[in-house]
């Protein structure tokens, strides 16, 4: 216990005298988010910083082994760090797929070499991933993709298309699902491979989204090349590792669920339209969906703790876990919808500084996409009724 | 504070399931419904659950108790709720005895306590007027009197007060809440036949009280009257999750035998996602639950709590037990089935001390809109 209080002390001083005055303010948007790699998107200079000296101690990844860039702290040491970090109103010093995705799958299935190649430069933000899971006609049926990967001898020759690629235009490496073989069943016959997007033969299309901005896109592969010790795990069973990497980046999204705004949108409302003198909001039946949604907010950030608590216990993951993804998306869609109801025309602006932008017109657009991304609502349901309730098939 | 039942918890939860699929199950149910006693609860039953210490289990060791804990507490009334058991266990250990230990004086705790604690005595809350529960509404039927005080009122919905050898009486007075130990011969009841078979009555009364039957008023109208039925409140959000959950698995696992078009229907997709859905409810309910019962121990101020987990057990109980029937088909609204049970019980419990609209209201008045 003293350790731990001696832990939280040196970095608490740390904290205060490395963590920039401009990082310590509440990020504006997904443009405030630092995500790093050879061509960063800056919107403070103080983010290389921040990121510079975090990464120095292993803190962009804290609880990753020394060796691959992280600090080796325990659970315990890292709650502390993250703590210490919200009680200054640090910013995160670096978000990026390949920490919440390709490093939890490089940590449990890369050999030695590929975790001290590729992690590292993770780790100090120096290499952006993207994700090429889903194709034109492979979405919620992930498995029957068909990009095509041929034994070259030392490399793989890759053609085909990925779509929704995720940043695909502002990343340095892609994380890729291929069909190394046709003959077996779909779930086999797929590798796990990593390659240079500034490779030949790679080319990128950005699609914008219904919020404006244009965060994916269409990405081609012409003969383009993945040298044969870039393939994660064993050729062919890369089905294991790709799931395995999903349940990370649905656990990422689902943390969307639990609202980190301090004043509640029940609060927002009251200020917004009012209350009568007994200090219950004025737009009555507004004021029951309102509380709906809170009550249910409370009980699933109650329950992301349960699983939490659980898993600290030695109960491992239950069965709860399997409805965080869908309950967090769809309860961040209610939220969306809410504050429209709150804020009216003023969450409908497009433009302009009258409304920031349309901030909160776009926030709910983008939050459609949470549904879908990483696996659909609908894919998640089936998965629970399979898996936790024992239904068959159709 | 964790959200994880540890080891003696464990151990408590499922010796209490063990022990009411035994003796309190759901056949036990329909024998009572069918044939009544006229206490409307089985003495033997009773006696067994005192002796096996759940009576005590939330009541300090001063009193007699066990100082377990309520979320002890909790975990046994989820299980009552799940195997449909009749005893006097909520009107006697849940109301009278988180009252009292909220706003009981010292010599009536220790007058009481210790009978609670070992089932010596059954006790009851009588507080609703009308046809709703609401604190704010109640009557002005308290009035000082020469030597104590002049109560006049009629109270609804008073569990097990057929049997009750003694009633804690809630009214007002023109300054606030008061409350009063009254004993049988004190008021008089008349049987409420309810959906769910189980014993309640109207009380009315008539009386004048002594001092010494009055509870601590600074109580009262302090923080202990919110705090005890928060506590309530909690407890029967607790017996009605585990009465959900049990309803949700009997049809889950129907969904998984019931043939129709040459397949199960567990394999239509319509149905495996409302399924789903219910199980992702379910799961919410139970962390609120638990959340609740912890809170309840670590003494923390509830705020919005109680009707949260009140509330949000209420609207998933509806929805389980309406699935429950609608899932089974014409076999489900039949009386020989037993799923029926369930979704009368689950409105009688949603209705106890505030249904879903009620403490949605609460909920939000906590949350300051
Ligand atoms: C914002 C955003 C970012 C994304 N980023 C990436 C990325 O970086 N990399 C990447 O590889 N992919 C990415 N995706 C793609 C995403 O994973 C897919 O869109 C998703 O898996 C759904 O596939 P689909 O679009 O082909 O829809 P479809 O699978 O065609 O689904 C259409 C509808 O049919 C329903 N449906 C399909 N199958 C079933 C079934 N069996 N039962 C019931 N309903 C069903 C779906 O739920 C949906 O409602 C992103 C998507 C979004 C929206």
């Amino acid at each position: 216990m003293t350790d731990l209080s001696s832990f939280r002390e040196e970095t608490r001083d740390w904290l205060q005298a490395n963590c920039p005055e401009s990082m310590r303010t509440p990020i504006r948007g997904f443009e405030d988010i630092y995500n790093g790699g050879r061509k960063p998107e800056i919107s403070h200079p103080d983010q290389v910083v921040w990121c510079e000296r975090m990464a120095s101690r292993g803190w962009t990844v804290p609880e990753w082994p020394v060796a691959y860039g992280g600090a080796g702290l325990s659970k315990a040491e890292v709650k502390v760090l993250r703590e210490e970090m919200a009680l200054i109103g640090a910013r995160s010093p670096l978000d990026s797929f390949g920490i919440s995705m390709l490093g939890p799958a490089l940590l449990h299935f890369g050999n030695e070499s590929q975790k001290l190649e590729h992690l590292p430069p993770i780790a100090r933000g120096e290499i952006r991933w993207c994700q090429g899971y889903s194709e034109p006609n492979a979405g919620s049926d992930l498995a029957s993709l068909a990009t095509k990967a041929e034994d070259k001898g030392d490399h793989y020759l890759i053609n085909g298309q990925k779509i929704w690629t995720s940043y695909a235009d502002k990343a340095d490496w892609i994380f890729c699902l291929v069909r190394t073989d046709n003959s077996g069943s779909k779930h086999e016959g797929i590798s796990f491979v990593l390659f240079d997007m500034a490779s030949p033969g790679v080319t990128v299309k950005p699609i914008k989204l219904i919020s404006g901005s244009s965060p994916f896109c269409e990405t081609f592969f012409d003969n383009a090349t993945a040298l044969k010790k870039n393939v994660v795990g064993e050729v062919g069973k890369g089905w294991t590792i790709a799931k395995y990497l999903l349940t990370h980046e649905r656990e990422m999204i689902s943390a969307f669920g639990t609202s980190t705004s301090k004043k509640t949108i029940g609060q927002r409302a009251a200020q917004v339209l009012g209350t009568d003198a007994s200090g219950r909001l004025r737009a009555g039946t507004l004021r029951s969906v309102i509380a709906q949604y809170q009550l249910d907010t409370q009980a699933f950030t109650a329950t992301m703790e349960r699983v939490k608590d659980e898993a600290k216990a030695g109960q491992g993951l239950g069965p709860a876990s399997s409805i965080f993804k869908y309950y967090g998306t769809e309860l961040n869609k209610r939220r969306n919808e809410l504050v429209l109801s709150v804020e009216g025309e003023q969450a409908l602006g497009w433009d302009g500084d009258e409304y920031r932008g349309g901030e909160m017109a776009r926030a709910w657009l983008r939050s459609k996409g949470n549904s879908i991304e990483g696996g659909t609502s609908e894919v998640q349901l089936n998965i629970v009724a399979k898996r936790v309730l024992g239904l068959p098939d159709a | 504070m964790t959200l994880v039942l540890n080891e003696e918890e464990i151990m408590l939860r499922d010796s209490a399931a063990g022990f009411l699929a035994e003796s309190a199950n759901v056949s036990a149910f329909r024998a009572h419904r069918d044939n009544p006693t006229a206490s409307g609860f089985d003495r033997a039953l009773w006696e067994s659950i005192a002796e096996m210490g759940w009576c005590g289990i939330a009541i300090d060791e001063q009193y007699g108790g066990l100082s377990y804990g309520f979320t002890g507490l909790g975990l046994v009334l989820e299980q009552m709720g799940k195997h449909l058991s009749v005893s006097p266990f909520n009107s006697t250990v849940l109301m009278a005895g988180s009252l009292l230990e909220q706003c009981g004086t010292e010599a009536q705790k220790q007058e009481w306590l210790p009978k609670i604690a070992s089932g010596e005595v059954v006790m009851t809350l009588a507080i609703q007027e009308g046809t709703f529960f609401d604190l704010d509404q109640l009557s002005q039927s308290v009035t000082t009197a020469p030597d104590g005080f002049t109560v006049q009122v009629e109270k609804r919905q008073v569990l097990d007060a057929i049997a009750a050898d003694a009633f804690l009486v809630v009214g007002r007075d023109s300054d606030g809440f008061q409350g009063f130990i009254m004993s049988a011969a004190d008021v008089s009841v008349q049987a409420q036949s309810m959906v769910d078979a189980r014993s309640s009555g109207t009380v009315v009364v008539n009386t004048t009280c002594g001092k010494d039957a009055q509870l601590n008023p600074a109580a009262m109208n302090g923080k202990g009257l919110t705090r005890a039925l928060d506590q309530i409140h909690i407890g029967l959000a607790a017996e009605l999750l585990g009465l959900s959950t049990e309803a949700f698995e009997r049809t889950v696992a129907y969904l998984r035998e019931r043939k129709q078009f040459g397949k199960v229907i567990g394999s239509f997709q319509g149905l495996q996602h409302r399924a789903a859905d219910l199980f992702a409810e379910l799961e919410l309910c139970r962390s609120i639950v638990l959340q609740a019962l912890r809170a309840v121990d670590s003494g923390d101020e509830l705020g919005g709590l109680a009707s949260a987990a009140k509330a949000k057990v209420a609207q998933i109980s509806q929805r389980a037990t309406n699935e429950g029937i609608q899932m089974h088909g014409g076999i489900g609204m039949t009386d020989e089935y037993d799923i029926g049970f369930f979704i009368k019980r689950a409105r009688v419990l949603e209705h106890t001390l505030g249904d879903f609209h009620y403490h949605l209201d609460r909920f939000a008045v906590k949350g300051g809109y």
